[in-house]
């Protein structure tokens, strides 16, 4: 596959495009495009509308703003425009949208971006909308051909009827007359009531070239002539080059040229494989002297110094300080420290650059804030941002990688780029040893915990202290720190929750479930040790305190009833329950353990019930929860990237950053809660409350509890 | 000059010999269904099947492959192949999709060996193929489902 025939296969999937409700979607090259699109396309035809097309073949191609990494987009946004549109699920088809900060802004961050599980969340009615535009725009045109009022003109399935005259007809033969009519100024959409295809499983758009290897991702990008670039970075954080000796490097066959760049020392060569032989064959001497030297241990050390200190408010309620000076107290104390975490996306980062006759470039990835990766890149080339295309591809994944403000990866590869004459098409990739020890990592945490119960067992006061970076990068109180936290579900009457910013030369990110990745655990642990204290069932005690809280309650509930809690459990089995809100979806899920090989956990099963609100593709959703569970299952069981004595990374591989395997993963069960809220996301919500639910088993099945992650790491100890 | 199979069709390559397969698969000959994980046969995500057996691409230099038949995601073919796709596509097996090439032939090698695998036959099969999507709970499901549909 080279880049010819990719951009042969988009001409070919466009040719015979009719309908084009969409911005000006301009051919290659044309440098006039207003919104440096080039999506490629027929430009005779008008522009009416950003994310549907209709071709004259019948299909319509839904222009997906959110880009597709495994949670379903593709799937999900096709899904409105298709029920309002009144197509059939079989002509529905998905690519990503161009690159524009306004026409495809996500509608909760006022930019081009996917992320915080908001994918469906932020395009419910927008998507309906353009679905519902395409139709009445259809409906105008067939209603002008058939010389018949729109008023008598049904829609279902993807034919257009006039039952009176008895014509019939599908979309594409009034394709390019609708992409001529006026469309209506607000369309009218269905009520729930009358939804065909959301709440129904459509199988996914993206299933069939992801089972027979033609889905291409930004690696599989191979234009004629191409160069391979790979650069050595260092071990430690903060680390920049001294001096380095390429002669070896240059010796390696293949191996085009070495370069210094501002991340490290970059090697280009005519393959893949010449340019690690060249990296490997790289002599560099790197100045520490600006470095982080401190060891994983030092820092949760430093960290806990900060415990005792005034910290940031993030929640007063009531007053903790006399409440824990009251008489006839049980107060209970846990410290937890959390370790750093990488995202390790099957496709490592990587990045393809191709120059224009010109001088515009393209740049091939996998973009999740798109519009800032062109931007960013457009400085470091030296180009207007109109002369930067970012073709946004599939991706390998992500669970918060490849959203970065200020697009850092995009700006080492755009360095790399910029750094030749650009003659050649580049390819930047990151091996995995690159994406285990470069940073942006979830940020090592600690919580210190007081919790008081008072003579009649009642959970009288709650103290949480939270100490780590600043993922927004924050001097003041960051709500990504505390959420989950600082909004406690359970009503106690006294609460007081409070963080300090950590500085580090180690970037912070987002990670799969951002706060609620650590806060989650805590709380979840934490009040569960507090009611094993005073003798509480898990669900019962949970749902005493969560009158305030019906969501909670109603997946806690379900996920009780599907697991039978309370049910004889065989011999050396132990069950734990967690129940957590993020990105306002709710989901409660009960798991069933037993010691397995290692002397770790052992994960038979995992009972789950979500509520997303309207369930707009349950199969998708389903998909969401069994990959979380497994995504927040393996971090907690095996992960950490850990810094040894002086500060190198110990990390490098999945050898020694372990994912869960086939053999590790339980059966899960996913049940969804029938809702009419508006839909909310659910590309993370599952991650955060299997780790407290392993923990919250483990200390009722051996009296241990889990005061540090992950879990193999203590038990192996 | 190493001379070998690539899908049924004779391939030669005069390159650096220590070229591992995987990236003379993609770089050379554009095939590029299956993908580069690792680099160190920790993920799976470069298996091919080297005279029938699943082989991790990313560790086999291609000096070591003189005269072998190579099977890629692009060429698997045959009654455990058709039932393994449709399984997959049945159940929607895939999120992101990146690790699904080396899955699919990882489970199309075992339904050769073990036509109605067990549950501890699917572990040891396929626990060298990493899926950080975590859709393993489908894996199985459908690795069950093509052993089932190929008994009728």
């Amino acid at each position: 596959m080279t880049i010819q025939d990719i951009n042969a296969t988009r001409r070919g999937f466009l040719a015979g495009s009719g309908l084009v409700i969409g911005v000006a979607i301009a051919p290659k090259m044309l440098s006039a495009a207003p919104t440096g699109v080039h999506a490629g396309g027929d430009p005779a035809l008008a522009p009416m509308n950003a994310f549907v097309k209709v071709g004259t073949d019948d299909t319509v191609t839904v222009l997906a703003k959110h880009i597709e990494f495994g949670q379903g987009p593709f799937t999900g946004l096709a899904t409105l425009v298709a029920e309002e549109l009144d197509a059939d699920w079989s002509q529905m088809r998905a690519v990503h949208s161009p690159t524009d900060n306004k026409v495809y802004a996500n509608l909760m961050f006022g930019l081009q971006g996917t992320g915080g599980s908001s994918s469906i969340a932020n395009s419910y009615e927008q998507m309906r909308k353009a679905g519902a535009t395409a139709r009445a725009m259809l409906v105008a045109a067939a209603a002008e051909d058939w010389k018949v009022p729109a008023s008598e003109i049904t829609v279902q399935k993807g034919r257009i009827k006039h039952t009176a005259s008895g014509r019939e007809s599908g979309f594409g033969a009034f394709a390019e007359k609708a992409a001529r009519q006026t469309p209506p100024a607000e369309p009218k959409l269905k009520d729930p009531r009358d939804f065909v295809l959301i709440g129904t499983e459509l199988p996914k758009l993206d299933t069939h070239g992801k089972t027979n290897g033609t889905a291409i991702f930004t690696l599989d990008i191979t234009p004629d002539n191409l160069l391979i670039a790979v650069v050595a970075h260092p071990e430690h954080f903060g680390a920049t080059v001294k001096s380095f000796n390429d002669t070896e490097a240059r010796k390696v066959q293949g191996v085009v040229d070495v370069k210094q760049v501002p991340s490290g020392v970059a090697v280009y060569a005519d393959n893949t494989f010449a340019a690690l032989k060249g990296r490997d064959a790289l002599s560099i001497e790197w100045d520490l002297s600006k470095a982080e030297t401190r060891s994983s241990e030092e820092l949760a050390a430093d960290y806990r110094k900060l415990f005792g200190e005034k910290g940031l408010d993030a929640a007063n309620n009531g007053n903790v300080d006399d409440a824990f000076k009251a008489s006839g107290l049980q107060t209970v104390e846990a410290e937890i420290v959390f370790p750093f975490l990488a995202h390790a996306p099957m496709e490592p980062l990587d990045a393809v650059f191709i120059k224009a006759d010109d001088g515009s470039v393209d740049i091939y990835n996998g973009a999740q804030f798109p519009g800032m990766d062109q931007s960013v890149a457009a400085k470091i080339l030296g180009l207007d941002e109109t002369k930067v295309r970012v073709n946004t591809q599939l991706a390998g994944g992500s669970f918060g990688r490849k959203a970065q403000f200020g697009s850092p990866y995009i700006q080492e590869a755009a360095a790399v780029y910029a750094a030749t004459d650009r003659s050649r098409p580049l390819k930047h990739m990151w091996t995995r040893e690159d994406d285990i020890r470069g940073g942006y990592y979830r940020p090592m945490y600690a919580h210190r915990m007081r919790g008081a119960i008072n003579a009649q067992g009642q959970i009288t006061a709650w103290e949480q202290v939270i100490v780590g970076q600043s993922i927004m990068g924050k001097a003041d109180l960051d709500e990504t720190s505390v959420e989950g936290a600082s909004n406690l579900p359970y009503t106690i009457p006294n609460l007081k929750v409070s963080a300090h910013n950590v500085q580090l030369s180690i970037p912070p990110l987002w990670w799969r479930s951002v706060g609620h990745t650590h806060t989650g655990f805590a709380v979840e642990t934490f009040v569960d040790e507090l009611f094993q204290k005073i003798g509480k069932d898990p669900v019962e005690g949970r749902l005493a305190l969560l009158g305030e809280k019906p969501r909670h309650a109603g997946v806690l509930k379900k996920a009780a009833e599907m697991a039978n809690w309370g049910s004889p459990l065989p011999e050396g089995r132990a069950r734990g329950v967690a129940v957590v809100e993020s990105f306002n979806t709710f989901v409660g899920q009960i798991v069933e353990i037993s010691v397995g090989p290692e002397g770790a956990p052992r994960v038979h099963k995992v009972w789950c019930a979500v509520d997303c609100g309207v369930a707009v593709n349950p199969n998708v959703i389903k998909a969401q929860m069994e990959g979380g569970i497994g995504y927040g299952l393996g971090a907690v069981l095996f992960d950490a990237v850990t810094l040894a004595k002086g500060g190198k990374i110990v990390q490098s591989n999945f050898h020694d950053y372990r994912s869960i395997r086939i053999n590790e993963m339980p059966d899960v069960a996913v049940e969804i809660i029938k809702s009419s809220e508006k839909p909310s996301g659910v590309g993370e919500p599952g991650v955060p409350p299997v780790g407290p639910a392993v923990a919250n088993a483990w200390r009722r099945l051996t009296g241990a509890p889990v005061r540090q992650l992950p879990i193999v790491n203590i038990v192996s100890a | 000059m190493v001379t070998f199979t690539l899908n049924g069709q004779e391939r030669t390559f005069d390159g650096d010999p220590d070229t591992p397969l995987l990236w003379v698969i993609r770089d050379f000959e554009k095939l590029t269904g299956t993908k580069y994980g690792c680099g160190v046969a920790q993920c799976g995500a470069c298996t091919v099947h080297l005279d029938g057996t699943p082989r991790r691409s990313c560790v086999t230099p291609i000096s070591t492959i003189e005269g072998s038949e190579v099977v890629t995601i692009e060429g698997v073919s045959g009654t455990e192949a058709d039932a393994v796709k449709t399984a997959w596509t049945g159940l929607d097996v895939p999120q992101c999709g990146y690790c699904q090439s080396g899955q699919i032939m990882s489970a199309v090698a075992l339904l050769q060996m073990v036509p109605k695998p067990t549950d501890a036959d699917i572990d040891g099969a396929m626990a060298g193929n990493i899926c950080r999507c975590a859709t393993y709970h489908r894996i199985r499901a459908a690795i069950h489902n093509a052993a089932s549909s190929m008994e009728g």
